[in-house]
């Protein structure tokens, strides 16, 4: 029997498992101390969860968006800011793997991901261009076989502890703003980092979202041959939308879990009577229930639209990556706030096996990572052509 | 058709290279065509051909260059194609 459960390899979802019981260890350190979660990524390398969206024959394993998600809000119920590395580096691999594995050099870079589980960060805003990701004022400079770049990133997540970083910039010097590349900077020996700025704030705290001033040089082969625009419109915006909403269900999912622990306990306490939180607790499951289904219907818009490039390209399905943002966000933080008044001062305090605090703090970051007053702005503006789909079966 | 969808461009566009100077086949976002503008570029041509764009030929497709354009309001124009 043993030998038979020896040749089964492990499921994602049992390696994962072991990673959140060791990130919900350090979780509220990582918090209290704005520390990178290392157990955690020690954690994923070990359990070999970075290089899984990886196509097989490159030593991946041709992980697909939906079971990448499950894990994201697996995570994110152990250890949110454990969960938010995971998912950018998810949405960068995506990146790679959708877009880059035309040419040579990044197709052994994904090898390398997959078989040294290398940890990817993303560099994409930049000071002065106002928080619009689709513009760059830097430019890769190329001179013969070698290109170099200076960015100063008011933002680049756990980029000190990165392998790597894929960094936008503009294709070239006299390019326009919106002419862009993305380029793929080896930790080590592509670039160098030094701080501007520091990482202290409400929630997210182990992300360590410092800001940097990056100084890179490299090979052109290095560039990935699509334009940004098109990696951004038919992968980036979706699949960050999609991994950031599923691991706020995470969060969402844990503080209610704590509240219905807290519920059950009182019921325990006084057998025969309904505890006062026990009518909250039937809202919040529902408003859970809600969320569960607008990111479910995310991911499987995206997984349909994923096989025609014409349909990604389409202002339906941006209204639609949009729309699941804001909602999300909007509900995660709407959900903890039940889940506070249900545990009441248990959950407000930060000591107790109901407390929710961080949970909140954590899913606040939601509305303002990718402004949702951004992204309304954008898609009313795309709603001034795109009808609204009023079936029930597409 | 080409010269008024280049006027609209000029009008409407905000692009980083002159719409005048602009190849039929050129690729309009490569030449700064922005989401917002890509927008207002669609209103202008429903507003001055006096058609609809249909939900599926809201892609970047369809705006991608000045002759891409050209061919999309041609279908929805097949007398005057």
């Amino acid at each position: 029997m043993a030998a038979v459960e020896q040749l089964t390899p492990e499921s994602t979802v049992q390696r994962m498992r072991r990673v959140a019981e060791i990130a919900a260890r350090h979780a509220g350190e990582v918090d209290r101390d704005a520390r990178f979660p290392r157990e955690t990524v020690n954690a994923l390398k070990q359990n070999r969860l970075l290089g899984l969206a990886v196509p097989a024959k490159l030593g991946g394993e041709d992980t697909g968006i939906a079971e990448i998600a499950d894990l994201c809000g697996m995570l994110g119920q152990a250890c949110a800011s454990s969960a938010m590395v995971f998912a950018m580096h998810q949405i960068k691999l995506q990146s790679l793997v959708s877009h880059g594995l035309t040419a040579e050099w990044h197709r052994n870079f994904a090898r390398e991901v997959a078989a040294r589980q290398l940890l990817l960060a993303s560099s994409t805003t930049e000071a002065g261009i106002g928080g619009d990701l689709r513009n760059s004022i830097c430019a890769v400079e190329v001179d013969g076989e070698r290109f170099a770049l200076v960015k100063d990133a008011p933002v680049i997540s756990y980029g000190s502890e990165a392998d790597a970083i894929l960094a936008t910039a503009r294709r070239a010097p006299d390019a326009p703003s919106g002419d862009q590349v993305l380029v793929v900077l080896r930790a080590g020996q592509d670039f160098t980092l030094e701080q501007t700025n520091g990482w202290d704030t409400l929630g997210m705290r182990g992300t360590c979202s410092q800001g940097f001033k990056l100084s890179a040089q490299g090979h052109v082969d290095q560039i990935i041959p699509k334009p940004f625009s098109e990696i951004a419109a038919q992968s980036m915006l979706a699949t960050s939308h999609i991994f950031w909403s599923s691991l706020w269900f995470g969060i969402a999912a844990d503080a209610m879990a704590r509240a219905q622990a807290f519920v059950r306990a009182a019921a325990k306490r006084q057998p025969g009577n309904l505890p006062p939180g026990a009518l909250r607790l039937a809202e919040a499951t529902a408003k859970l229930n809600d969320m569960k289904s607008t990111v479910k219907t995310g991911i499987s818009r995206y997984e349909t639209a994923r096989k025609s490039e014409n349909e990604l390209s389409s202002i339906g399905f941006a209204v639609a990556m949009n729309n699941l943002k804001v909602s999300a966000s909007t509900m995660a933080a709407e959900i903890i706030q039940l889940a506070l008044l249900i545990t009441g001062i248990s959950g407000y305090k930060n000591d107790t096996p109901y407390s929710v605090g961080r949970h909140l703090r954590d899913a606040l970051s939601a509305m303002v990572m990718i402004s949702n007053d951004r992204i309304l702005a954008n898609t009313s503006n795309l709603l001034l052509v795109s009808r609204f789909d009023t079936s029930l079966l597409g | 058709m080409l010269n008024e969808i280049r006027q609209i461009l000029v009008r409407v566009g905000n692009l980083a290279t002159p719409a005048e100077s602009l190849a039929e086949e050129a690729d309009l976002y490569d030449a700064g065509l922005t989401s917002f503008a890509s927008v207002q570029l669609m209103l202008a041509l429903e507003e001055v051909f006096d058609i609809e764009f249909p939900e599926h030929m809201l892609t970047r497709r369809t705006f991608a260059s000045i002759g891409a354009i050209a061919r999309s309001i041609g279908e929805l124009t097949p007398h005057e194609a």
